[in-house]
């Protein structure tokens, strides 16, 4: 009883946190580029932080889907680096094969989910690798992790050298933006949340997917039970090590959708390096959220938010050298991890192999 | 009538050990059947074998006279056996109801066949669990988070798990280790209870008092074997122990009165956290004097570590003071404190006693290494660490093949003694009265997991440092060991000194109810002497 009033409570006080936060950082803002941010400047900044914070927020929920079991997973940059190629090429080749035979725009939309899907196979591949070394044999899961990165920057290099830097062929494109009937249509929230690109919208289902997986059913459970004491577990005749494995892959899976809207939503074009450290910024506002799906959202939310503000700032003031306001989602990064929101405590087993 | 649990010749082989040597074990219905032995005897190897965490390498199991195979807890589970691990077996960010429904789900009906994907049914789990509670008398509320229960609760949310399970036979692990005397007589008149209704219980321990309150049978273990099994009609407490050692076992240990003579430790009002930002130690004043042994006394986990820790310089104080000899030696570092004297034996002896990969010449002279004769300059002198190593190995009789041999290697027994040997040695080559260095020595849990023979050699040495002028201070949860070797007793509960008493006139039953947090206003106790706090 007590709890739900607590919670209900502590509901409210992050919702009056984040309005008057909001609005200080709007008055910051126009103190900055004098005034010019107007009601749409201000919809227009918050439609862009949901669109930038996706990929932050699949790396978080990432992140917590494996941690949650026991596995650090630090090379969720390098599944997302190598779903964006991925995704980029076989959205580019998958088209060439397809529009003969079927036209271009449906060529084009069959394409795009090809990619989506053997994106996220191409994580899940190194998801696998991440899974056996650090589960099966024991290897210290931050090196495997940053084994997995170093590989992918390689594996993505070398492609991208060989086949994807010059003379490609003309591509469908990204996703173009999908507006919900009806909703689309409401004022501020209709452009903010409504119209929006399909992965922004998968990663909103999947949080509450998530946050009910992890709290309301027997695989949460098992999943939260074998992240905190996996001893326990396995005296109960839970397979700890099963559990590991398929949270892994699923975070790997997950990740892969986060590569997939660098190359899909974002840009139609790959680049060596693109994920830029947002999978690393992902695991930051998984710390943020205190490993839950929903304090995760709202981490990658405010690194969003950064960013989109960091656009703006440079489009109104050119004078502004451009490195300064593109510090800033980094020195939030550095202002999460230090811990100001308060100590987030680990799952108690978050790191450790398990010896039976 | 066939009796509910059989195991017949049951061996199993470690790596270069025999852990259990044809050993028969025999469990009737309704029966509390309590095993003795010494650590390492075989007792946990054979429950291991029984829950299916361990596989025989020969032998039989037969439950209500079927032969049976058990591969994993699983298959223990789904024959009705059922164990409660001396380290528990929960989950402490979950609640009571989740930890119990682990791995056998309520679901919501119509939820059902979206298998690990349905919905927990909380409020059915609950339901079903205080259920349980009420038909055995064991008192647990499913919707509280099992890191905020005191042991003797996490003990029961534990049984009901077990109970939950549909077990006929429940397996107790050391279940006393843990708890108050008074905590114990309750779990006693649980399991009585549990027996009265058809439950069959497996009782292990190595604590001979208990045997007697609880067993309808006794059975002993010595180094692998069953040396015997009988009635505690037929058994009295020298039998056991001669029969848990091998030898006669002196259970006392002789000691001479006390000559207390200046304060050497003196604490004042100290107060220290723990990691979790928790007061653990709040407000504590005592003084140790030169030639006596001061035992506190209490439950695992009231401040005793950090108490520990804060005077030994390895955790800072908050508050209050800490005198050596008449120095203040609050703030001052570890080497400096024992510099000035003091010797520690610590909690955890793997972790912080010891450098397990080092060899035990290496860690004999881990504090001393820098100083002459042991260095000359920046150079080790091997020649004269390695004659002082093997002389005290000789004297502390430490068996290790050699004194280059990995300490790491030993036994708990031998660990210890290499960690006392190097303490007490430092110690008592300080005099009182020279150079201003005061020999203190601070035990924590110096015989926590050792066998009878090693736990009489230590006591012993625990006294002669007390009877060549050192200021003794014995941190134990076991309170035999307290009594048998303190002068005066602290008892301390949640960070406080609840009493201090005198060993000679303290009894059993008034530590117990001071454990528990209970100050008793009317009693016996020797008020003069007591220090209560509020």
């Amino acid at each position: 009883m007590n709890t739900t009033r607590f919670m209900w409570r502590s509901g409210w006080i992050t919702i009056v946190v984040v309005v008057v936060g909001l609005f200080g950082a709007w008055v910051l803002l126009n103190a900055v580029i004098g005034g010019r941010c107007d009601a749409a400047c201000v919809v227009g900044s918050l439609s862009q932080a949901l669109r930038l914070a996706t990929p932050i927020a699949f790396a978080a929920l990432c992140g917590v889907i494996c941690e949650r079991a026991g596995v650090v997973d630090i090379g969720i940059e390098g599944k997302m680096l190598m779903s964006a190629m991925t995704c980029y090429a076989i959205n580019l080749f998958g088209f060439q094969v397809l529009k003969d035979s079927m036209g271009a725009e449906a060529a084009g939309s069959l394409s795009r989910l090809l990619a989506v899907g053997l994106g996220m196979l191409s994580a899940l591949l190194l998801a696998m690798l991440h899974a056996v070394v650090s589960i099966r044999f024991k290897v210290d899961q931050i090196i495997s992790g940053t084994v997995i990165n170093i590989l992918a920057i390689g594996v993505t290099g070398y492609m991208y050298r060989s086949f994807l830097a010059e003379n490609l062929p003309a591509g469908p494109g990204t996703f173009p933006i999908l507006n919900i009937p009806f909703l689309a249509n409401l004022p501020v929230i209709g452009p903010i949340l409504f119209q929006q690109k399909p992965l922004t919208y998968v990663m909103l289902i999947l949080m509450v997917a998530v946050h009910y997986v992890l709290f309301f059913t027997p695989w949460g459970l098992r999943t939260r039970a074998v992240g905190e004491h996996p001893r326990a577990a396995d005296t109960l005749g839970i397979n700890v090590f099963r559990t590991r494995y398929v949270n892994v892959w699923i975070g790997g899976l997950v990740a892969g959708l986060g590569g997939a809207w660098f190359t899909l939503e974002a840009v139609d074009v790959f680049n060596p390096l693109m994920t830029n450290g947002l999978g690393f910024i992902g695991l930051a506002a998984m710390i943020f959220g205190k490993w839950n799906p929903f304090g995760a959202l709202a981490g990658a939310l405010i690194f969003g938010l950064g960013s989109s503000v960091t656009s703006t700032v440079s489009i109104f003031r050119p004078d502004i050298p451009s490195q300064i306001p593109q510090m800033l989602p980094y020195i939030l990064t550095i202002i999460v991890l230090t811990g100001v929101v308060g100590r987030a405590v680990p799952p108690a087993a978050d790191g450790q192999p398990y010896e039976k | 009538m066939t009796p509910a649990l059989q195991a017949i010749g049951i061996t199993k082989r470690f790596p270069g050990v025999l852990a259990n040597d044809h050993v028969n074990f025999e469990l009737e219905r309704g029966q509390i059947h309590a095993l003795l032995g010494e650590n390492g005897a075989g007792k946990s190897t054979l429950m291991n074998i029984l829950y299916g965490l361990y596989q025989p390498d020969a032998g039989e199991i037969r439950i209500n006279g079927q032969t049976v195979t058990i591969a994993s807890p699983h298959d223990a589970i789904a024959r009705g056996i059922g164990m409660v691990h001396q380290h528990f077996m929960l989950v402490p960010p979950l609640t009571v109801a989740e930890n119990i429904i682990l791995g056998q789900e309520l679901n919501v009906p119509a939820t059902r066949p979206l298998g690990p994907l349905a919905v927990l049914h909380r409020r059915e789990a609950s339901r079903r669990i205080r259920e349980l509670s009420h038909q055995y008398g064991l008192d647990v509320d499913p919707d509280a988070y099992v890191r905020d229960l005191p042991v003797g609760a996490q003990q029961r949310v534990e049984i009901v798990k077990a109970l939950y399970r549909s077990a006929d036979i429940l397996i107790l692990d050391e279940p006393t280790a843990v708890l108050t005397p008074q905590e114990a007589d309750e779990l006693f008149v649980i399991m009585r209870g549990l027996a009265q209704q058809g439950k069959s219980i497996v009782f292990i321990t190595h604590k001979l008092r208990e045997v007697f309150a609880v067993a309808d049978r006794i059975s002993v273990m010595r180094a692998g074997q069953m040396v015997g099994s009988l009635s505690p009609a037929e058994a009295t407490r020298e039998k056991l122990a001669e029969m848990m050692v091998g030898r006669k076992v002196i259970l006392a240990i002789d000691k001479e009165w006390a000559h207390p003579a200046q304060p050497l430790l003196q604490v004042e009002n100290l107060r220290v956290m723990d990691d979790r930002q928790h007061m653990s130690v709040d407000g504590v004043s005592f003084d140790v004097r030169a030639g006596e042994i001061l035992g506190i006394a209490g439950v695992q986990g009231n401040g005793q570590t950090e108490l520990a820790e804060a005077l030994t310089g390895l955790r800072k104080a908050v508050a209050g003071r800490i005198h050596m000899a008449g120095h203040d030696m609050t703030h001052a570092h570890t080497r400096q404190m024992i510099e000035a004297g003091l010797a520690h034996v610590p909690e955890d002896r793997q972790k912080h006693g010891l450098v397990l990969s080092f060899s035990v010449r290496d860690n004999i002279v881990l504090c001393q290494y820098y100083q002459a004769p042991y260095a000359r300059g920046v150079e080790l002198q091997f020649p004269v660490i390695e004659d002082y190593a093997a002389r005290l190995v000789h004297l502390f009789d430490v068996r290790t093949p050699g004194i280059l041999t990995a300490v790491g290697s030993l036994s708990g027994g031998n660990q210890q003694k290499v960690i006392v040997a190097r303490e007490l040695t430092r110690l008592l080559s300080h005099h009182p009265e020279q150079d201003g260095v005061a020999p203190i020595l601070i035990a924590s849990q110096p015989t926590r997991g050792l066998d009878v023979g090693s736990i009489e050699f230590i006591h012993r040495q625990l006294v002669r440092a007390r009877d060549q002028g050192a200021a003794v201070l014995l941190i134990s949860a076991e309170l035999d060991e307290i009594m048998t070797l303190s002068d005066r007793i602290a008892v301390m509960y949640k960070g406080h000194i609840l009493a201090t008493l005198d060993a000679a006139t303290a009894t059993r039953e008034q530590l117990g109810l001071l454990m528990a947090g209970i100050v008793h206003g009317e009693d016996g106790a020797d008020h003069n002497r007591s220090s209560i706090h509020p």
